[in-house]
């Protein structure tokens, strides 16, 4: 069964050379709500190509069913934790690079008027 | 290969404690105790624990840091500064650290074929298991038949940590004795639930609880043939409910599953593996002597273990959730006022 | 394929890794939380592909445990901020 390995092989490699872009991505961007993007992201492409890549080398049997569930699993809660995440710092007043760079050219006129 | 694996998984665990010394943000403290636990239940999984990995994710990662937290709502966040000098606990520290170095040199090398455990004990077990209790899991047949004495013991002292934290900390009573049900209680239900405006968390949640249930069924019977077993199952059943009382309110989650039948749960828990050792006592053999409740010893020895897994897991998930209904309804007090 | 899973392996640990530095070391608190829902979804996939490495399938089930322990964190950290508001 070589294609079916040669397959496997390029999907588990397209995983990890997302979850490596995503895990660069945590320390490059500029800003929180940003690095949510970048790990979100990549991490959901990431599941779906390694599990995928996984799938391909099980004989059709109960392990089939565990890997489709933890791919209906991380489907389900990863984009959901990152939401409320999001959501949550929102909520506890963090502001966007775009903001608060507003937030500062608004206090240096305000210095500069008085 | 494993070797190198065990390395890299090791290097980020004395990385992560080192930083967890120096950090004085509790908030940051626990969060990187849950990726220790998560760490060392990889390395148990690398030396081929299964068992053991599934519950120092199960407990470790999951109910740990969730007790963590609400304690932290409690307390401050920040660690306060430490004035006296520590040299001198170091010192004793460095100390007895290199005595008990010094005396594991004595030790066979780790993993030879001739130490004196390959020769007897694990050999032992290995052949005679099949025989004498017929199943593929050979750590849920010494768990359960040939020790069940001791997991008896821990059953034991799982209920009496929960009499201990109740007894210390007590759960809030239900809302609708102080009133009728639902009159005048909308502020202090929007202060606690503050979950009210995520509709995606609620709805997600829903559908996982009763997967997770599921799964944790799963688990409690498949202990015979694959990792899983009483303990494992007790906690992730614990950990569904915590999320239905995390996501909804606590007050809905008391409503649910209320701590005195909790309280009942767990008494029934060990009340089910006493028993099954006294009917056995009952049919002439020693207590928890499990060939005595079939015709045939081996179908008798799977009906023991799956019973006494039952009353395992029953008992810890009772005393799981009520530890934290204890804990939560602290928070709540506290918040309310 | 052995050694594609091992080298599937080292880069999820080398994932992990810096999901890790970046749970140590974070401008804001929350980007410490990111850092570990990243750690325990990577985790998830390391002990599937480590299972496949050593040849023992049953260690899913304990990818599933962590895919749910991972999820419930998660939660139960973001309740503690409805709680307390961060002060950084």
């Amino acid at each position: 069964m070589l294609v079916l390995d040669i397959v496997s092989s390029i999907l588990l490699f397209a995983g990890v050379f997302f979850g490596l872009t995503g895990a660069v991505g945590l320390f490059r961007f500029p800003d929180f709500f940003t690095r949510v993007h970048a790990a979100s992201i990549t991490d959901s492409i990431a599941v779906i190509l390694i599990i995928s890549g996984l799938l391909l080398q099980t004989a059709f049997d109960l392990n089939t069913a565990k890997l489709l569930f933890i791919l209906l699993f991380l489907m389900i809660t990863s984009p959901t934790a990152s939401h409320a995440l999001a959501k949550s710092a929102r909520h506890g007043g963090l502001l966007t690079l775009g903001e608060s760079k507003q937030q500062k050219q608004q206090m240096q006129q305000k210095e500069a008027g008085q | 290969m494993a070797v190198l694996i065990d390395l890299v998984l090791l290097a980020m665990l004395a990385i992560t404690a080192l930083r967890v010394i120096f950090l004085k943000d509790l908030f940051a403290v626990v969060m990187l105790f849950g990726i220790y636990s998560l760490l060392s239940a990889l390395i148990f999984i690398n030396l081929d624990a299964v068992d053991v990995a599934f519950t120092e994710a199960a407990v470790g990662a999951g109910i740990s840091t969730v007790l963590m937290l609400s304690t932290l709502a409690l307390t401050g966040r920040t660690e306060k500064e430490s004035r006296r000098s520590s040299v001198l606990p170091l010192l004793v520290v460095v100390a007895t650290g290199a005595a008990l170095i010094y005396g594991t040199l004595d030790m066979p090398p780790f993993g030879a074929a001739d130490n004196p455990i390959h020769q007897h004990v694990a050999p032992r077990y290995i052949e005679e298991s099949p025989k004498e209790v017929g199943m593929p899991n050979m750590v849920t047949s010494v768990l359960a038949s040939y020790r069940g004495f001791d997991t008896f013991g821990e059953t034991v002292v799982v209920f009496a940590a929960a009499i201990g934290v109740l007894s210390l900390l007590g759960v809030a009573r239900r809302r609708e004795e102080d009133g009728a049900p639902d009159s005048g209680l909308k502020e202090s239900d929007l202060k606690e639930s503050g979950f009210k405006g995520h509709k995606v968390l609620r709805v997600v949640a829903k559908l996982i609880i009763p997967l997770t249930i599921l799964f944790a069924l799963y688990v409690q019977f498949h202990g015979d043939f694959g990792p899983g077993g009483g303990f494992q199952a007790g906690v992730i059943v614990a950990a569904a409910f915590i999320l239905y009382a995390l996501v909804f309110s606590l007050s809905h989650a008391l409503r649910v599953v209320s701590p005195k039948f909790l309280q009942v749960l767990a008494s029934l828990g060990v009340l089910l593996y006493a028993s099954v050792g006294i009917y056995s006592m009952l049919k002439g053999g020693n207590f928890l002597d499990y060939n005595k409740l079939a015709a045939d010893p081996l179908a008798g020895q799977h009906y023991g273990i799956i019973i006494i897994e039952l009353g395992v897991g029953i008992t810890v998930f009772a005393v799981m959730l009520n530890i934290f209904y204890a804990f939560a309804s602290q928070v709540e007090r506290s918040n309310i006022k | 394929m052995t050694a594609v899973f091992s080298a599937v392996c080292i880069a999820i640990l080398v994932v992990m890794a810096l999901a890790l530095a970046r749970a140590m070391k974070a401008p804001t608190v929350y980007d410490r939380i990111l850092g570990v829902n990243m750690f325990g979804t990577k985790t998830v996939l390391f002990i599937a592909v480590i299972g496949y490495l050593m040849g023992r399938p049953e260690f899913l089930d304990i990818a599933i445990v962590y895919a749910l322990i991972n999820f419930i964190g998660m939660v139960a950290v973001l309740r503690y901020f409805e709680y307390t508001a961060p002060t950084e």
